[in-house]
């Protein structure tokens, strides 16, 4: 583990993506990259909750009793996501009220629980929070290739500006209704495993 | 790890709660006052929503500046004098659950599930030059999970709906959380609650389901796949509407010849 801090932060955004290559934290990616402004709010909290849980682990890590560890990572994480939900219902209502339960789910996204569980029981402070950071970046940038993709020909706008007109206001593109569906969201995330693994054959599983 | 001792783990897991038991409520008692200003001005948008007049870059104080907020005696239908309860303070929930300014409804009389009704009611006069133009009226119901609530602008005419907003729900998304879209709610835009006699006709129905144009103008299409949802919405505006709700505060106004007679 003779990584420096930039690998920590780099390698987590193509080489070891935590949803292309680890397969976690499918469910929220789904759920909220229908449009880019809530997926973007999204990654920015699932990186700060990922982040410090991972810090907050690490530096009591020593203290942690094996037998507990899991119930004392899971208490570390729903505090912050409790602080997140609160602060954004206090400064961003609107985006709150679009994200609704989905903050809440943080706490069960599997990308958070592993960084701690599987990086920072055994790592110093530092390299953890970087690592969370990474971690957060790589599920963001998902999130937001998604969104895009999803947004753009969805809903034929990107950050809620419209850049495909639609046929509904008098313009000529129909959209695809079934990007709008989180169904979709599968299919577009296998296709970008496909694609990462086809460039980086590294990541193929042998059978 | 092995010579832990064994009263560590119960330790060190209250230590930790006790920390982030803090830590939380911390949070939440000094965002607060920011998260009720908040919830308010969001009340407030959703009120002018539903009325239909809400504007995007206009303040919404400015816009509230033509709504006049009274309070009504449900049971008698009259208003109540603002210098005995202060609409500006007046908080309906807490009263419903208030032993002075709530009852507890019987079985059968409540159809929309609410349990405990407020003997008052905030109305939003909306004013037009002047003259009283649309009134919206706030009402509640039990969906499929969670109470719904919601804003229904009613027609000085007292039975054209001019707009709905459902503003507080905790119905699955995308299912039943869509009766908080804003597409759907323009669908309720013109219908009408009574028939020319006086009667409730109202309903919301299946989507879908055949109806004859003069039924039609009675009804709401309902949303597939969320057929506990739309049950729950057609009881609450029967409730609502009924002589539990604002359908005595109708007749009075009526009596005096309308709003502005």
């Amino acid at each position: 583990m003779a990584e420096t801090h930039k690998e920590l932060l780099v390698r987590s955004i193509f080489k070891r993506n935590p949803i292309a290559l680890l397969v976690l934290g499918i469910c929220s990616a789904l759920a909220v990259t229908g449009q880019m402004s809530t997926a973007l709010v999204m990654s920015i909290c699932v990186t700060l909750v990922t982040a410090f849980s991972s810090l907050t682990i690490s530096i009591v890590r020593f203290q942690i009793p094996n037998t507990v560890r899991i119930g004392i990572q899971i208490m570390v994480i729903a505090t912050l996501v409790i602080i997140v939900d609160q602060v954004l219902k206090a400064f961003y209502y609107e985006l709150s009220k679009q994200l609704s339960i989905f903050v809440g789910l943080i706490i069960t996204n599997c990308i958070v629980m592993g960084r701690a569980e599987g990086y920072a029981m055994s790592n110093p402070p530092i390299p953890s929070f970087i690592d969370g950071i990474g971690n957060g970046l790589g599920y963001g940038f998902i999130l937001m290739t998604i969104a895009f993709v999803r947004e753009l020909f969805g809903s034929g706008s990107i950050f809620g500006v419209e850049i495909l007109k639609l046929v509904t206001n008098d313009g000529w593109y129909v959209p695809n209704g079934m990007l709008v569906l989180p169904a979709s969201a599968f299919f577009l995330i296998a296709l970008l495993i496909w694609v990462i693994r086809t460039v980086d054959p590294e990541q193929q599983e042998t059978n | 790890m092995a010579d832990e001792h064994p009263l560590k783990p119960f330790y060190s897991v209250l230590v930790l709660a006790f920390a982030c038991s803090t830590l939380v409520a911390a949070a939440a008692v000094g965002l607060r006052p920011l998260q009720e200003a908040n919830r308010s001005l969001d009340q407030k948008k959703n009120i002018l929503a539903a009325a239909g007049i809400y504007q995007e870059n206009v303040s919404v104080a400015d816009q509230f500046e033509d709504i006049e907020i009274r309070i009504i005696e449900l049971d008698s239908g009259t208003f109540v004098d603002p210098g005995k309860i202060d609409p500006a303070t007046f908080n309906q929930r807490t009263a419903a659950v208030s032993d002075d300014s709530g009852r507890e409804l019987d079985r059968s009389s409540d159809i929309a599930g609410i349990r405990r009704q407020e003997k008052y009611s905030l109305v939003y006069l909306v004013k037009d030059s002047g003259k009283i133009n649309q009134i919206v009226l706030p009402v509640r119901g039990k969906g499929l999970w969670s109470t719904l609530y919601a804003y229904v602008a009613v027609d000085a005419d007292l039975t054209t709906v001019r707009g709905v907003a459902f503003y507080e729900h905790g119905e699955t998304p995308g299912l039943g959380g869509e009766i908080a879209n804003p597409r759907w709610q323009k669908g309720w835009q013109d219908k009408k609650l009574f028939s020319p006699e006086g009667d409730w006709r109202f309903s919301v129905v299946k989507s879908g389901s055949q109806s004859s144009p003069e039924e039609a103008a009675y009804r709401v299409d309902g949303l597939s796949g969320a057929t506990l949802t739309t049950k729950g919405v057609d009881n609450l505006m029967q409730f609502w509407f009924g002589k539990h709700g604002f359908q005595p505060f109708f007749e009075e106004v009526k009596k005096q010849g309308g709003f502005n007679g």
